[in-house]
């Protein structure tokens, strides 16, 4: 669980730093950017064996990830028993600590849209408006395509409870990663727990801000 | 005449001849020969364990859930051992010679000079097991000073060390139960033992889950059950000890040795009223550093920070000049009832004094502002430095107190009185622990035989796993070498029939009784009697009403005890029932012991017997002897004297001034 | 004032003031391991602030005997939070409302009049009910017995100061060997893991010299006791440091999935 939680976390860091290059199209960064940057690292990860190869990988972590995480949720289930009058709640943890289970379902509910909106197009059917750059190679507009599919406030509305889901979810999943692991030294805890903090944070509002401004076109290809 | 078997020759050489000479046992015999152990504590779980290692079968009985929860466990303070790391002057005759002057001249001497020897291995062993006894930066083992004693030799962990010795031998035990060496048996008790041929060669106990009675055979039985303070039902010891195996070996020819020996602790958090259902024990530790006192003036009904320094009355370190607050518990209990008695007991009840930390705070926040370099500090700021390192020293300690009595102690005195606590006497058992029964044993607090009239500050963890660990293994042998012929036990003979029909029987007349009181009261009854009559002091008019008050409280309980449930079921009424008629009984004898004996010494404290100040007065030309007990019929007891020879200590009047 | 005080939000004063009360108690009764349970209410009058909650629940008992009734089942013996043996689940909280405290030492000044009080057994398939709130917990003595100890035999020690230990270790070892096996950790955990307890365990013999020759061994032979036993596994929720009453901390489980983790990619077998 651990093991594969911090494989998805390093992917996590790549994928939001590959789409945060539509900011680059922000007015006051580079307005005629128009999601060049963007669409060109898109195009990298989708064109090189490597890349192709560790996607694979990728979904076999997701995989992997989803399936121990049910198994554990359902073993973990059983392990009590009857079932108190009177619970504990927050008196002795955080709520989203106790429902990793449901913010992962959420999670993976949001991965199944999130995927057919973007990876099944650009990577299995390829219906994506083409766009070339500067050395004419031809790649799918997938700043376009984003553009589109956020125009709908239902879809944004989805992908800020997924972000709020996964923000809650690396609140608790980053740090219990690494204990997981075995970090028990007082010193790195305590950084670890800040950096997890900071993490979650960092990551889940970046992949909001995507969605809303996209919507509110506060960047919009030309 | 009872013999105690103590080897000749001089007293340092004494163990080590026996050691060299005792009868053994091969390996190949002892996987036949079967041990019965009753209770875990650390006499029981030690022996256990040790007995298990040697290759004995080895049966283990606890009332308790674990073994790991015998009361062993909450012993705070610490373990004796001679080690004389601190390079004070200690050694191993300084220990023996303690602990018999702390025992006012009524232990035995080869007993305790044993216990002294082994004592530094009973350190090395619990090391070896990853006991986590506390340190100092250096890495190597600390030491504290503890009541009686004039050197740094006891060791400990926190306030918990009893808990850290305890979970030693457990896992010294779970280890052999792992090995398949010993079999365990929890939530059961014993209710009876079963002679063959004048030995004892088995048990009765009873399941406590499912009530079911089950019959086990062993070459041997070892008693290890503990002590009986709880017949005054408020005392330190826990809600189920009790002393129903010893009791029960008693009343099959087993001697009780010196009952009315009971150790009443100084230091207790008082009672607060009718509800209370047990006493909670401040370690002893505390007076190494916390100043005893009451006021000078009667009735004051200041609070104590209002009292100013010289209205108050420091009285151990008044009366008691050279060991001041770290006199011996007898001595330090007696002083607090005599201010209460005279009218200058404090809190709402007024029985009670003052534990106070207001000048090791002081002291100690002195020596933090020193070791820091500070100069200028302010008082604020001392006692702040102060309080940390209390709180390093004791804390667990002061958090007890103030989740018992809402105070906080950092603040304001603690409140103290002396509780029941420990019980010296035990069955009778002789050099190699063997009770008058051939093949049945006592060990720790369940005999008699270490602690004379009065034991000394961790001392008990001491004996209880010197008995278990490095005395049992070597005697056991003795007796067993002579029963290799005896073969595989069944307990398909008329004396388990017998012994398993009288259990029977007497579990079904208390459930017919259907009585109107519940054993809680008659229980606080008995407590009550013992402790005014029977308790810090005693004398031969209260004793003699004691004792009629006594059988008349056993008429009442055999006649109008109401137990509720089933037999064969859990439960606990009738568990706590069959304990408390054993404590009337014991009660009983308590009360004979100590009229009989016509002196003051350690625990026993006879008003007649005092001396012009008021100490204990003891009368060596007519009691210096053993008094053991031996069941003659239901209120009839025979005294047997076991004479105690002094050959290298000379008997004198204990001082502490 | 001591911050555990503070935490533990009880009043604490210089001089205590006392007050009576009057409660209501909701007691699980169960007959047997296989009845089914159910909840009782009891009204209890002029309980005393001073009294321990296990003294109400003797004052009850007595009543109900008085009555013809059952007396309610509970584990307890020594009355002074080392034993381990009281093990209530009080207002949804194992051992009740205070702080790094035993069912035993809950006083009643936690209560005012007119409360009710709710009271479950600790509830976990590892701890299957004897009877009322009284549990099974064998599984820890099979725990233990499946490695937490160190394999000497009486007599084969060396001396005890021969073998210096770093005084930061020992401190953290008593630290881990404070637990006193109650039980709450798996009571208040959602996995009813009991982690916390084998943490401790493997934890007090880690950081030992004693402990290292079996430091693998026990860690790995432990563990796979824990998941026969039936107890779920440590998602790091962090009830159990919650509500221990000896305040082990949670960190000695990391330290066991780092010995654990070492062990398991060094086994040979």
């Amino acid at each position: 669980m651990g093991l594969t939680g911090l494989f998805l976390i390093g992917f996590l860091v790549i994928h939001v730093g590959l789409n945060a290059c539509i900011f680059a199209d922000l007015p006051f960064l580079n307005p005629s950017d128009n999601g060049e940057m963007f669409n060109r690292a898109a195009h990298f990860m989708g064109s090189t064996i490597v890349t192709r190869i560790l996607e694979l990988v990728l979904f076999a972590g997701f995989i992997l990830h989803i399936i121990q995480g049910y198994q554990l949720e359902i073993q973990n289930r059983k392990r009590r028993g009857t079932a108190y009058s009177v619970g504990l709640g927050n008196r002795g943890s955080k709520w989203y600590s106790r429902s990793m289970g449901l913010l992962g379902t959420l999670i993976f509910l949001f991965l199944i849209v999130h995927i057919s909106a973007f990876w099944v197009p650009s990577r299995i059917t390829h219906d994506l408006a083409p766009v070339a750059y500067g050395n004419g190679v031809e790649m799918h507009n997938l700043y376009l395509r984003m553009f589109e599919v956020f125009q709908s406030p239902l879809i944004v509305l989805l992908y800020l409870v997924a972000c709020a889901s996964l923000c809650f979810h690396l609140l608790h999943g980053f740090q219990s990663a690494f204990r997981t692991m075995g970090v028990h030294n007082k010193k790195y805890l305590t950084m670890l727990k800040s950096l997890g903090y900071g993490f979650a944070v960092v990551v889940s509002v970046l992949f909001a801000l995507m969605p809303i401004a996209m919507h509110f076109q506060w960047i919009k290809p030309d | 005449m009872l013999n105690a078997k103590i080897p000749d020759g001089p007293l340092e050489k004494k163990w080590e001849d026996y050691k060299g000479h005792v009868k053994l046992v091969n390996p190949a015999n002892k996987r036949k020969l079967e041990v019965i152990i009753i209770g875990t504590g650390l006499a029981g779980a030690s022996a256990a364990a040790s007995l298990g290692e040697l290759g004995y079968k080895v049966k283990a009985f606890c009332f308790q859930d674990s073994p790991r929860r015998a009361h062993s466990i909450a012993a705070q303070g610490g373990i004796n051992a001679a080690k004389n790391y601190q390079n004070d002057g200690d050694s191993v005759f300084r220990l023996f010679y303690d602990t018999i002057k702390g025992g006012d001249y009524r232990a035995r001497e080869g007993n305790v000079h044993r216990l002294a020897e082994v004592s530094t291995n009973i350190i090395d062993q619990c090391v070896a097991q990853g006991v986590p006894f506390a340190r100092e930066y250096g890495g190597l083992l600390s030491n504290r000073s503890f009541g009686g004693t004039q050197v740094q030799r006891t060791f400990y962990a926190a306030g918990q060390t009893g808990q850290q010795l305890l979970i030693g031998a457990y896992q010294a035990l779970e280890r052999q139960v792992a090995l398949g060496n010993v079999k365990m048996y929890t939530r059961h008790e014993m209710l009876e033992i079963v002679m063959v041929e004048g030995k004892a060669r088995g048990i009765i106990a009873r399941n406590l889950v499912t009530g079911e009675l089950e019959r086990h055979a062993g070459h041997a039985v070892l008693i290890c059950s503990g002590g009986y303070g709880n017949v005054f039902y408020l005392s330190t010891n826990a809600m189920g000890s009790n002393v129903t195996a010893a009791w029960k070996a008693h009343r099959k020819g087993a001697h009780f040795a010196n009952p009315c020996f009971t150790q009443i602790h100084p230091t207790c958090i008082p009672v607060t009223g009718e509800h209370q259902s047990k006493l909670t024990l401040m370690s002893e530790s505390l007076r190494n550093d916390g100043r005893i006192w009451v006021p000078k003036k009667k009735g004051d009904d200041r609070r104590a920070d209002q009292i100013p320094e010289d209205e108050r009355d420091y009285y151990l370190e008044r009366r008691y000049p050279a060991f001041g607050n770290l006199v011996p518990r007898d001595v330090a209990s007696r002083a607090a009832k005599e201010r209460c008695d005279a009218g200058y007991g404090v809190g709402t009840s007024k029985q009670a004094v003052y534990l106070d930390y207001a000048d090791a705070i002081l002291r100690y926040g002195r020596i933090e502002a020193g070791k820091r370099n500070l100069s200028g500090t302010s008082d604020a700021q001392i006692i702040a430095m102060g309080k940390e390192v209390v709180k390093e020293k004791y804390g667990n300690l002061f958090d007890m107190y103030e989740k018992i009595t809402g105070e906080n102690p950092y603040e304001v005195p603690m409140r103290i009185y002396p509780a029941v606590h420990y019980t010296m006497g035990g069955l009778w058992v002789d050099y190699e622990l063997m009770t008058a029964i051939p093949g049945l044993y006592a060990l720790g607090e369940a005999n008699f035989s270490d602690h004379g009239a009065n034991r000394l500050g961790a001392s008990a963890l001491m004996q209880g796993l010197a008995d278990g660990y490095f005395v049992i293994p070597y005697t056991i042998g003795n007796y067993l070498a002579e029963e290799i012929r005896s073969g595989a036990l069944t307990t398909n003979q008329p004396a388990f029939d017998e012994a398993e029909k009288s259990v029977r029987e007497r579990l079904e007349t208390l459930m017919s009784i259907k009585g109107t009181e519940t054993v809680e009261t008659m229980h606080k009854r008995l407590g009550k009697i013992m402790w005014d009559k029977c308790g810090m002091a005693r004398n031969k008019q209260g004793l003699t009403e004691a004792i009629e008050e006594i059988r008349q409280l056993r008429k009442e309980f055999w006649s109008n005890i109401r137990i509720p449930g089933k037999i064969n079921d859990f439960n606990p009424e009738l568990d706590k029932a069959g304990r408390v008629a054993d404590f009337i009984e014991l009660g009983e004898l308590m009360c004979i012991d100590a009229l009989n004996r016509e002196e003051s010494c350690g625990g026993h404290f006879r008003e007649e017997h005092q001396t012009e100040d008021g100490e204990a007065l003891r009368h060596d030309d007519q009691y210096m002897y053993v008094a053991a007990w031996k069941s003659v019929g239901t209120h009839e007891w025979q005294l047997e004297k076991e004479p105690l020879d002094y050959e290298v200590v000379k008997p004198s009047q204990r001082s502490y001034k | 004032m001591p911050s555990a005080t503070v935490r533990a939000g009880w009043c604490v004063r210089f001089y205590m003031e006392h007050y009576n009360m009057n409660l209501t108690l909701k007691v699980w009764r169960q007959d047997n391991k296989n009845a089914q349970g159910r909840f009782e209410t009891y009204p209890v009058k002029d309980v005393s602030s001073e009294m321990s909650f296990l003294e109400v629940i003797d004052l009850l008992n007595d009543r109900l005997v008085k009555e013809g009734g059952d007396p309610i089942a509970f584990d307890h013996d020594c009355r002074e939070g080392i034993c381990g043996m009281c093990s209530m689940y009080i207002n949804g909280r194992p051992h009740g409302p205070w702080h790094a405290t035993t069912t035993c030492q809950l006083h009643m000044r936690a209560f005012k009049d007119g409360d009710t009080v709710v009271v479950e057994p600790w509830r976990a398939q590892a701890f299957p009910v004897i009877k009322d709130l009284v549990t099974d917990r064998s599984a820890f003595d099979r725990l233990v017995q499946a490695g937490g100890f160190v394999s000497v035999n009486t007599g084969n020690a060396v001396d005890g100061n021969a073998i210096p230990v770093n005084k930061d270790n020992a401190d953290a070892s008593f630290a881990a060997a404070s637990c006193i096996a109650c039980g709450a950790c798996v009571a208040a955990c959602k996995n009813a893991s009991a982690s916390l307890f084998l943490a401790a365990k493997v934890s007090h013999l880690a950081l030992l010299p004693q402990g290292q020759p079996e430091r693998k061994s026990r860690v790995l032979s432990m563990v796979a006791q824990m998941d026969k036993e039936g107890f779920g596994s440590c998602t790091f929720t962090g009830a159990c440091e919650a509500v221990c009453p000896k305040e082990i901390s949670i960190t000695n489980i990391s330290r066991m999935h780092k010995d654990y983790l070492f062990a398991g990619v060094a086994a040979d077998k």
